[in-house]
């Protein structure tokens, strides 16, 4: 089948849905592809680079999509894009089908097939095609980059001949893959960082990346953690305890990068306008929710606005100023999805609505809408640390009851004392014996150390040929046939006393410091 | 002399020779003292009896105690440290030999005359102390077969196979009854033969249904039986030196069996019942052991490169270094390493290998200092700090399922967490589930690098690049 990649025509949009390396790459799973000259242009992708790597260069769009089976696309489509799509077409590319429901009626109605990636469920097999995790770390990272433009000092603290240099103290509230992105971004430019997040579980992750996690003084337990790992909405009171914290903690920070979002809701406004103002002078805020209203109230979406000497932040576009990144890590996303939906490798996909990923993405095919998708099963730990499981299974030990302990030494003992009642004295004395060895036997053994369990064993077998001794006992019968058989097993237990020993020796001689 | 009081006092002299052996495995610098205790002891008991028990026979005796020795020592002088385990099981079978011999011996011989309860309690004993020989001395038999390979090392699983079991146990508990009432009589033969046959049979089948990975397991309760087979016989014989060591040996083997069975998380029970993920684990593990992303595979040259970079150095041996004797290559490794400034130590899991401590000994014999070798519980909060994780031929014991999954097979059981370092390399020879059937998410995590190869020539590759 072929691929087609046409450069993006929103305003603004820097990156491509393909790069070279991802070509190649698709070649080999049976594909051809084909991009629209330019379309790498913006994220440094020139179309020599493209055709090195096998791709066809098509000047004209309207061939591009003509000959294409599948479309591979950043932002959604614009309503010029929309009236080209064919119903055998299959289109991949951002949608918020959700936001926009006219264009996901229009796309239906088209018959096409079409895939949103910010749709992809978050499982953990999905991980590697979760393009809107690719993303948010990309934004992350750039919304320091961009605090750092903005802010008129060092990020790092200095002793210099010129005076100290404070560091900078960066807030984040979010912990989520922008907000860890940010913090390692911030952290490893030398900022004091800390962070704030409603969910309880990311308090590790937060720590585990140095910085510090701010608790809420607030008396419920309050868990904000929803389905999927997002947040969810919370309570009245917990939001007044947290814009209190905010603040509180405006007047001592210099930047603030809010990432607070909840999925298919405006974005909660937890910093005031009075909070921003309230400032220091040259203070930044980064707003990562600027698209979706904004978690300042001084956010303006798309703009950088400053107001009583507070930077505000409110770029929508953070992946695309990072344009070759984001191409090359959201191309990755696509290619993986479309892997996954090749499972022959012959350059044909199968929408398998089976696939709890694929059916999870797809919006739309055959005229019928399928957005949105059954619940995910299972939720996923938040993207950024899934390769650590969280130990779940806890060791449940439970203490016997006391019920059953003391039946089973009231059986143990009834039965010592029904032994003894018959046994004759040569018994109990044995028995006595044996007991007491056994304790002594349970004493010595759990203090050997667990690096000589071997030669533990190898020289216990050697001293239970002791058994030798019987034998030796039967050896001297007049009874020949008794004779030959002690003369057999004393022969037999001779080896494993030789044995057991000198195989002991011979492994205690290796453990040498 | 007076050899009637000094035979016993012998006695306790070697029995307290033995415990001092036993406590002198506490650590590596008095486990060699405790050794020649042990021999010591074996000496003293031996030539106590040969001079103070024995009245005849002694040049047939002396033969068989130089065959026999000889035979042994040769053994033990060939065998090679990745082949302990094997011969530790026929050792132990040995024992059982000579408990079931003893055994008819003491029951055929004609001189002792008990009646009443006396008789009843020697009977019950010579019969216990046959039938937990004839056990040892089977399965240690089949032990010995898996072992060493020549016999496939998966779970027998017989239909009903429980069922079998317990009716080969009540028929060993009828034809003691049968026996001593025989016995009382005169007889007894026929019913202590067809229990022998029984507890052939069960030996046999118990082992059968035990597959490879819970060897340790296994090899420990066969210790175990062989000492409290000793023990039995003690009690037939009134001989206290066997009671006690019997009941050291039993006592030692129980605890070990008790450990990797924890190690595991499993019950002893269901050890030894068998057919491990037959029950309700099995199609958990097939459902989520499918597709789970891709591997990435590194090569020699990029291990080395990764090694030496690193700062601290993790190897996780396991059954797979045994097998491809890989075990001197790591320590040229290591000792590379180590020259370059690197922190290289060993994470041992209590089960790895198929006997107790196997790994310690491969080591030891490849003379890795044991102070750098790890014990499970030692090392596994250090390895946030690791940078790299080599795993040589260990699956179930680093796989994070034990930890995340609890429908998984293997759920509970303590693993080294070599995932929470920088990056792990997994040294296997295939994409082949591990003994427990169960897939590894360790093998698709991002910070993983599989080596693919035979242990041995892929890391004379890396020490080559070193």
């Amino acid at each position: 089948m072929k691929i087609g990649v046409p450069k993006e025509i929103y305003a603004g949009e820097r990156r491509v849905a393909t790069t070279p390396d991802v070509v190649a790459q698709l070649t080999k799973l049976g594909f051809e592809v084909a991009v629209e000259s330019g379309a790498g242009a913006e994220s440094s992708f020139s179309d020599e680079a493209y055709s090195e790597a096998g791709c066809d260069v098509i000047a004209s769009p309207n061939d591009l999509w003509a000959k294409s089976d599948i479309i591979l696309k950043v932002r959604a489509p614009e309503s010029d894009e929309v009236a080209r799509i064919r119903s055998d077409q299959t289109l991949i590319s951002f949608l918020w089908p959700a936001q926009n429901p006219e264009l996901l009626k229009q796309l239906t109605d088209s018959g096409a097939t079409v895939l949103a990636m910010d749709s992809v469920p978050r499982i953990s097999r999905a991980q590697k095609a979760d393009a809107l995790s690719s993303m948010a770390n990309i934004a992350g990272y750039r919304a320091v980059v961009e605090a750092a433009q903005h802010f008129g000092r060092f990020f790092t603290g200095q002793i210099t001949a010129a005076g100290k240099v404070p560091p900078a103290k960066v807030l984040v509230i979010g912990a989520g893959v922008a907000g860890l992105a940010a913090i390692g971004a911030a952290k490893s430019m030398g900022a004091i960082v800390r962070s704030f997040d409603t969910r309880p579980e990311v308090k590790e992750q937060i720590e585990s990346m140095d910085a510090e996690f701010l608790m809420l003084d607030f008396e419920d337990d309050e868990d904000g953690s929803g389905e999927g790992g997002y947040a969810k909405v919370m309570s009245d009171e917990f939001i007044k305890a947290e814009m209190e914290l905010f603040a509180e903690q405006a007047k001592d920070v210099d930047i603030i990068i809010t990432t607070a979002l909840i999925p298919g809701k405006p974005a909660p406004k937890l910093i005031t306008a009075e909070t921003a103002r309230s400032m220091k002078d040259g203070s930044v805020i980064v707003d990562l929710a600027a698209e979706q209203g904004g978690n300042c109230e001084l956010t303006v979406a798309g703009e950088v606005v400053v107001d009583s000497g507070v930077t505000v932040i409110g770029y929508t576009d953070l992946p695309s100023r990072l344009a070759a990144q984001s191409s090359q890590l959201y191309a990755t996303n696509l290619r993986h999805l479309l892997t996954d939906m090749t499972p022959e490798k012959d350059g044909n996909i199968v929408v398998d609505m089976e696939d709890e990923l694929v059916r999870g993405a797809t919006v739309c095919k055959g005229g019928e809408t399928t957005w949105p998708p059954p619940a995910p099963k299972l939720s996923a730990a938040p993207p950024k640390a899934a390769p650590e499981p969280a130990p779940v299974v806890e060791k449940e030990e439970k203490p016997r009851s006391f019920l059953s302990t003391a039946i089973a030494m009231a059986v143990a003992g009834a039965a010592l004392l029904g032994m003894g009642a018959v046994a004759p004295e040569s018994f109990m004395s044995h028995f006595t014996v044996f007991v007491l060895a056994c304790f002594v036997g349970y004493m010595v053994i759990w203090n050997v150390t667990a690096a000589l369990h071997t030669p533990l064993m190898s020289v216990t077998n050697a001293i239970s040929s002791i058994i030798v001794i019987g034998a030796l006992m039967q050896i001297s019968s007049d009874n020949s046939l008794t004779m030959w058989i002690a003369a057999v097993t004393v022969g037999i237990t001779s080896i494993n006393i030789a044995g057991g020993f000198a195989v002991t020796r011979r492994m205690l001689e290796m453990f040498r410091r | 002399m007076n050899f009637e009081s000094i035979v016993p006092m012998s006695y306790i002299l070697a029995t307290v020779l033995f415990i001092l052996a036993l406590g002198g495995l506490s650590n590596q610098e008095t486990a060699r003292r405790g050794n020649w205790y042990g021999i010591t002891g074996m000496a003293i008991a031996l030539i106590a009896t040969i001079l103070g028990v024995v009245t005849a026979q002694y040049t047939i005796l002396l033969v068989a105690l130089l065959i026999g020795g000889s035979i042994g020592l040769f053994a033990a002088s060939r065998v090679q440290m990745t082949q302990m385990p094997e011969l530790v099981a026929i050792l132990h079978s040995l024992v059982g030999v000579a408990a079931v011999a003893v055994g008819y011996v003491n029951f055929m011989d004609p001189t002792e005359h008990l009646t009443g309860v006396e008789l009843t309690i020697h009977d019950i004993e010579t019969y216990l102390g046959v039938l937990i020989g004839a056990v040892t001395f089977s399965g240690s038999v089949i032990a010995f077969g898996k072992l060493s390979g020549r016999i496939s090392g998966n779970p027998l699983a017989l239909p009903a196979r429980h069922w079998l079991n317990l009716g080969l146990l009540l028929a060993a508990i009828w034809f003691g009854r049968e026996f001593v009432l025989q016995s009382a009589a005169g007889g007894g033969m026929q019913p202590l033969i067809i229990m022998t046959v029984i507890a052939l049979l069960f030996g046999i089948h118990m082992v059968m249904a035990i597959g490879g990975a819970d060897m340790p397991v296994v090899v420990s309760m066969l210790n175990s039986y062989s000492g409290w087979a000793a023990s039995a016989t003690g009690f037939m014989l009134g001989n206290d030196l066997l009671i006690v060591t019997g009941a050291l040996v039993g006592s030692s083997g129980a605890i070990l069996s008790y450990i990797m069975c924890r190690a595991m998380n499993r019950k002893f029970l269901a050890v030894i019942a068998g057919g491990f993920g037959t029950g309700g684990g099995a199609p958990a593990a097939a459902g989520g052991g499918e597709d789970q992303g891709e591997v990435v595979p590194v090569d020699p040259i990029e291990t080395a490169e990764l090694l030496s970079n690193a700062k601290e150095v993790m190897i996780i041996p396991g059954y797979g270094m045994a097998v491809a004797q890989a075990q001197h290559t790591v320590f040229e490794i290591t000792k590379t390493l180590r020259e370059k400034g690197v922190n290289v130590r060993f994470g041992i899991h209590p089960v790895a290998g198929r006997m107790p401590g196997h790994m310690n000994v491969l080591l030891a014999e490849a003379k890795v200092p044991y102070d750098i070798v790890y014990e499970m519980d030692e090392i596994n909060e250090d390895f946030p700090d690791v940078d790299v994780s080599v795993v040589i031929g260990a699956n179930d014991i680093v796989n994070p399922s034990a930890l995340t999954d609890p429908d998984s097979p293997i759920a509970g059981m303590p693993v080294l967490e070599c995932w929470k370092g920088e990056t792990s390399i997994v040294l296997k020879r295939s994409m082949a589930t591990g003994y427990a059937g169960v897939q590894n998410p360790l093998f698709f995590l991002d910070n993983t690098r599989m080596l693919f190869g035979d242990a041995k020539a892929t890391l004379d590759e890396v020490l080559k690049n070193l």
